[in-house]
């Protein structure tokens, strides 16, 4: 049969569209938050003060003429990401892995000049990438060193992790792997390959590519059950706090893992797509009930919820 | 939960306030479910000839009251020289010619278009109508008291009384005071009158015109009505003086119910009054809104505006009934479209082009469009301007196929003209956006989503019925407003849904 019998559905707690907009997303996140959530830069500021670790903020360009000094804040870092605040689809992102005597490098290795790395803060700023094209601007990060954890699980692109929070409870969580097929990008929808994530111990559940179940990484050949995110108590509970911190009850959390720094928060997200079901094999829908079953005055600390949802969401 | 129950009982309310307006001017005002119902209009001509004798005269025609099956829509008339005043005295309505001096033949011409109207009734009769003194002589005869006396032994009220009469008159062998009665030179309808008026029952002549489709030449039927009073309430019966079978009152109309004459004349001899008439099938709304000018029943709808105007309101009142698809395909089926509400625009455009030559100029324009706007994109432009390049691209474009087709001979081409410029440069816009961040596939599959459901639209916005639902029974716009509130609280699957979580679902 083409079509599942939507009772099926319904019986394995799976989430439509329409329930996630009116149910959750509609009730949950109010709509004057959501700026913090678009704004890359506004998510950044209030990551720091709930110390919520991101990526190093290495400076923040706002008018045209400052864009002449871009050199100090790049000149001696090992590496950077320059990306406009209020991009989408990851559009925009200028990413620099290597820098060597006033020379920029792409991962793929094209040189860039600094001349060309003032004409795309310029773009930023005029608003090329941003939603409606409003005027923009440019957020300057050092560049994440990726955890060799992940190594040969994503090709290249950023892997991160993504993590469902519903009132401050983590209760979903899967990893995205860039793809030849989507480009380096990690959106699953493209072709990244998506791997749900247990939620008590950060080990590979379930791997989908384009909805359907695989087993190895269609390009590097890597096994996806191996996979286990490092550092995964940490990340979870950074994810957590992000509740605290934005505000917002139904919240996708972009987490990426540095060597070095450990778990940071990449992004949030006030609408967070359905696919997380699919790559978990799972409906949300009994984890959101359950939580929604506590009421709003059970005065759980991050911890004391990130305990319940793993005695209650964890596979084992 | 409470804001739940208001919400079902807001949703609920307007469906049944829409439901019920609607039921209600179908009913009330008859106004047809179907566009193409037709109603019976009879155009009937009455001639009137007489001769002039050079001096001031006056001809006036009794014409018909308001009676059951039948609605009067207009009437007029043809004459030249005289002067003409329809009158209604509140009894008889009278067409009345004058002139000051007219010598020789003379011909008249009175028209009247009549409804055939299930709905219309008969007037309530107040008063009887008066017993005559003396007019004909037949009552007085001694064979005419026998009759009365016979025919009062076997009824027992008026109607039957007048029954018996008529099986007297009408036996085929008749009996002596009948036959003394017969042989005076007046007609049986005259003996019937005055053998009833003898009884003291009241009694009217009436003309009526039988209604046949091309007939002329014709003349009024005389039927006798006759009256009775019974506890109050004053009821007539039609009978006609040669047959014993009752009137048949379809097709027949009573055209002069004054009692008195058909033609009244002064200043002239020898008149005559014929009548000809033809059946007309006119559509029923129209027949219904002819008869409506007379009576003010829709002064609050729509129609009660100019006609440039109501043919405006024609297309804006469809608009939510796209506007219903839009959400129903997006809500239950979860199609992708560019742009929310733009399906419904091109189904407008559309409307205005025809399918065909709509969606291929849509997707040549488009195509164009995006070919050229993909050079665009390489002179980095801010926004506003980059649309602007788009917007005046697209008018050139149009105006390049404009011309293109007309030296082709493809006359059809001009219609593209109809595309509204501003939509079509967005849609170009978004296009592009969305091939350089999603890829063409994704463009495929928005774009080919804004076009199903821009056909769609099309179909429910341009089909007869629903245009003639829409327009005439404003009431559905409440009904699918409360369909559009209902579908903006439905939480289940969309049918993609189901295909794209099939693996889900047989997991296990």
């Amino acid at each position: 049969m083409f079509f599942a019998s939507p009772f099926k559905l319904k019986s394995k707690g799976i989430m439509g569209m329409n329930q996630r907009n009116s149910g959750y997303i509609g009730r949950y996140n109010p709509r004057k938050l959501y700026p913090l959530v678009d704004n890359k830069l506004k998510t950044k500021i209030i990551a720091r003060e709930a110390n919520v670790t991101t990526p190093a903020l290495l400076g923040v360009i706002s008018i045209q003429a400052e864009v002449a000094g871009i050199e100090q804040y790049i000149k001696d870092t090992p590496g950077f990401v320059i990306k406009p605040a209020k991009g989408s689809g990851g559009k925009g992102i200028l990413v620099i892995t290597k820098v060597e005597k006033g020379r920029y490098y792409k991962p793929n290795g094209d040189e860039v000049s600094l001349d060309e790395t003032k004409r795309h803060i310029t773009d930023i700023l005029a608003g090329l990438f941003s939603l409606g094209g409003s005027a923009d601007v440019a957020v300057v990060e050092g560049l994440i060193q990726f955890d060799s954890a992940f190594d040969g699980f994503s090709f290249e692109g950023v892997p991160d992790v993504r993590v469902i929070v519903f009132k401050g409870f983590p209760v979903m969580a899967m990893m995205r792997l860039s793809t030849a097929v989507s480009d380096g990008k990690a959106n699953l929808h493209q072709g990244a390959v998506g791997v749900g994530i247990d939620i008590a111990t950060g080990a590979a559940i379930n791997a989908v590519q384009f909805d359907k179940p695989v087993k190895y990484h269609p390009d590097t050949g890597k096994e996806l059950a191996l996979l286990q995110v490092p550092k995964w108590e940490r990340l979870i509970y950074l994810a957590s706090s992000c509740y605290e911190m934005s505000g917002m009850g139904y919240l996708g959390t972009d987490m990426v893992l540095d060597r070095d720094l450990g778990p940071m928060l990449l992004e949030l997200n006030a609408r967070p797509g359905l696919a997380i079901q699919i790559a978990n094999g799972q409906g949300i829908l009994p984890r959101l009930k359950l939580v929604e079953s506590l009421g709003d005055d059970h005065n759980m600390s991050v911890e004391e919820r990130i305990e319940f949802c793993k005695k209650h969401f964890s596979k084992k | 939960m409470n804001a739940r129950i208001f919400f079902f009982v807001l949703v609920a309310g307007l469906m049944s306030l829409g439901i019920f307006q609607t039921v209600q001017r179908h009913v009330a005002f008859d106004i047809p479910w179907m566009p193409g119902e037709t109603r019976t209009i009879w155009n009937i001509d009455a001639k009137i000839n007489f001769n002039a004798h050079d001096n001031a005269i006056i001809a006036s025609l009794t014409t018909p009251e308001r009676q059951a099956g039948f609605t009067t829509i207009s009437q007029n008339a043809a004459s030249p020289g005289y002067g003409l005043s329809f009158l209604d005295d509140g009894l008889t309505p009278k067409a009345e010619w004058t002139i000051r001096e007219a010598a020789g033949k003379q011909t008249l011409y009175y028209n009247i278009q009549v409804l055939e109207d299930p709905k219309s009734l008969d007037p309530q009769i107040l008063e009887m109508p008066p017993l005559f003194d003396k007019e004909y002589s037949a009552a007085e005869l001694a064979a005419g008291k026998t009759i009365i006396k016979d025919a009062l032994k076997t009824s027992a009220d008026a109607f039957s009384f007048a029954r018996e009469l008529l099986k007297q008159l009408n036996a085929e062998t008749p009996n002596q005071n009948i036959s003394l009665i017969l042989t005076e030179k007046v007609s049986k309808t005259a003996i019937l009158i005055a053998l009833l008026n003898g009884a003291d029952i009241h009694t009217k002549r009436i003309g009526a015109l039988t209604l046949e489709d091309g007939r002329r030449r014709q003349h009024l039927q005389p039927l006798v009505e006759v009256f009775q009073e019974k506890e109050g309430v004053i009821s007539s019966r039609l009978f006609d003086a040669n047959t014993l079978e009752s009137v048949n009152r379809d097709n027949l109309l009573l055209w002069d119910q004054s009692g008195k004459a058909l033609l009244e004349l002064t200043g002239g001899s020898d008149s005559r009054v014929s009548f000809s008439m033809i059946q007309q099938e006119q559509p029923a709304l129209s027949a219904l809104l002819q008869k409506s000018e007379n009576e003010h029943l829709f002064n609050f709808s729509i129609h009660s505006l100019p006609v440039e105007d109501q043919s405006l309101f024609k297309g804006i009142l469809m608009i939510p009934l796209g506007v219903l698809i839009v959400v129903m395909m997006r809500v239950l089926i979860g199609l992708k479209t560019s742009g929310t509400f733009m399906p419904v625009l091109i189904a407008m455009a559309f409307i205005q082009t025809s399918l065909i030559t709509g969606l291929i100029g849509f997707i040549l324009l488009v195509g164009i469009g995006l070919i050229i706007r993909s050079y665009l994109s390489h002179l980095n432009l801010l926004l506003v301007s980059r649309i602007s390049t788009v917007i005046i691209m697209v008018i050139l474009l149009i105006a390049l196929f404009g011309v293109l087709s007309y030296k082709l001979g493809l006359t059809e081409g001009l219609k593209i003209t109809f595309f509204p410029m501003i939509i079509l440069s967005w849609t170009i816009e978004r296009m592009s956006v969305l091939w350089e961040e999603e890829g063409a596939k994704e463009v495929f599959t928005q774009g080919g989503g804004s076009l199903l459901v821009a056909v769609l639209a099309y179909f429910a916005m341009s089909n007869d019925v629903t245009r003639h639902l829409m327009f005439n029974f404003i009431g559905l716009q409440f009904v699918v407003m409360s369909l559009v509130l209902l579908l903006g609280s439905y939480t289940g699957y969309r049918l993609l849904e189901l295909r794209r979580f099939k693996p889900l679902a047989d997991k296990e």
